[in-house]
């Protein structure tokens, strides 16, 4: 039987969840909404103070794009969930970790991605010095999709489960922690003009373990949930 | 490919039970489905009928029992894709057309020779509505966009969990047809349905569900 390639399908399922996402744009922008307004009231709060703000710029921006992240993530298999989509993924005779590899990178392309695009902006807002930005945008590439990657299992788990969001930011919360620390650890030593590279390399190995085994893992764990 | 024997059926259940904790769903089963074959699963609700369509098609894991393809044992790596299932919960997309949710399938999944979305859906009856958001389409039609990956996708066997819900005296007639169209060229079929069902032709085996 004519099947069609890993290709055809991995394109065909990004395809698909990027035009879902686009034809749900509100959905998209309230995450940059709440990052928006987070990061406004920060200098209302702390007062206008320069210092002040440049310090704890960085890990402002960081924790305001990673928790606007959260927002949307338990939304991730949610529908396919609900309207029997997965059930025929599932069956499908293509493998479905790729299937879902494929899934977590629209849905990282959806929420991430406009949150980055508009980081710079909020850095600038909050006085972190322009020679960081760089290094802030390199350390949210990486910490993002870890995020994605590593919320994914965990949306994958609790799959079955009703009100499944409490569960999964207490669970995602410890796994978090790293990611913010080698993230904000990048971006404080720029600040200080320390070599910033430990802590990116540091993320970056993070994400590639997680690039290989989260989607074996969320199609595991998404069979278990199906299996009952 | 090792040689199996054509008298070899297509599917066959040997002793096959399903326990939900601790609870047997169902009393074990045996069946053989042939090629050509329908298969008629009757039951009350309750008795297991979808668990056992959800099993056969690789969702729920095998109780007890075995389960035989083609005369060997069954292997979903090698039946991903042969087999078809149709259930309560239709896998269409709201916000895709009806047009779209087939492409997204046939990209998965290949089609069947000469088979395209345009005239599978115009076979099954949603001519006009091709490119409507599926949202917006009655239960009825939403079932039959459903069925439309019946005949674009290529598959042996069709597990269809009430294929009759919510269609009209015409759809059903449509599934009848659909049915006969699929066993006549070689391919088998296991339907559910609380209803008294008329097909045309020879008469469907009956598996009867016991609790």
């Amino acid at each position: 039987m004519n099947r069609p390639g890993l290709g055809t399908a991995c394109a065909a399922m990004l395809r698909r969840d990027l035009a879902l996402a686009w034809r749900r744009r509100g959905d998209i922008a309230m995450p940059v909404l709440y990052a928006v307004i987070v990061a406004t009231l920060f200098p209302f709060a702390l007062g206008p103070e320069d210092t002040l703000l440049q310090r704890i710029a960085g890990g402002v921006v960081l924790v305001t794009v990673l928790l606007a992240m959260l927002l949307a993530l338990d939304a991730m298999f949610a529908s396919d969930i609900e309207d029997g989509s997965l059930e025929q993924l599932v069956l499908s005779p293509q493998p479905l970790a790729l299937l879902l590899g494929m899934k977590i990178l629209a849905h990282w392309l959806a929420t991430a991605l406009p949150l980055i695009v508009i980081a710079p902006l909020l850095a600038a807002m909050l006085h972190l010095p322009g020679a960081v930005i760089p290094v802030l945008l390199l350390a949210l590439l990486l910490a993002t999709p870890l995020l994605s990657l590593l919320g994914a299992v965990l949306v994958a788990l609790t799959a079955g489960t009703r009100r499944s969001g409490m569960l999964l930011a207490l669970m995602l919360l410890p796994l978090c922690v790293p990611a913010v620390i080698f993230a904000a650890g990048a971006v404080a030593a720029a600040q200080q003009g320390l070599p910033w590279l430990a802590p990116i390399a540091w993320l970056a190995a993070a994400l590639v373990l997680a690039v290989v085994l989260a989607p074996l893992a969320c199609a595991a764990a998404l069979r278990i949930a199906l299996d009952a | 490919m090792t040689a199996t024997p054509a008298a070899a059926p297509l599917l066959e259940a040997r002793g096959l039970s399903f326990r939900r904790q601790d609870e047997p769903v169902f009393a074990p089963l045996d069946f053989r489905l042939h090629a050509g074959e329908l298969a008629l699963v009757e039951g009350d609700n309750g008795s297991g009928k979808t668990t056992l369509l959800r099993m056969l098609a690789g969702l729920l894991h095998v109780g007890e029992g075995e389960l035989r393809w083609r005369g060997a044992p069954l292997q979903r790596d090698a039946t991903a894709g042969d087999i078809l299932f149709l259930g309560h919960q239709l896998g269409l997309k709201a916000d895709f057309s009806p047009r779209e949710n087939l492409r997204v399938a046939a990209s998965l999944h290949g089609c069947r020779e000469g088979a395209n979305a345009a005239s599978v859906l115009a076979r099954i009856g949603l001519r006009g509505y091709e490119d409507e958001p599926v949202r917006r389409l009655s239960a009825g039609q939403k079932k039959r966009a459903a069925l439309a990956r019946l005949l674009l996708l290529p598959a042996t066997l069709w597990l269809l969990d009430e294929p009759y819900a919510n269609l009209d005296r015409i759809g059903i007639a449509l599934v009848n047809e659909l049915l006969e169209g699929h066993t006549d060229a070689g391919g088998a079929a296991m339907v559910t349905s609380h209803g008294t069902v008329s097909f045309h032709g020879g008469e469907p085996r009956r598996i009867r569900m016991h609790d």
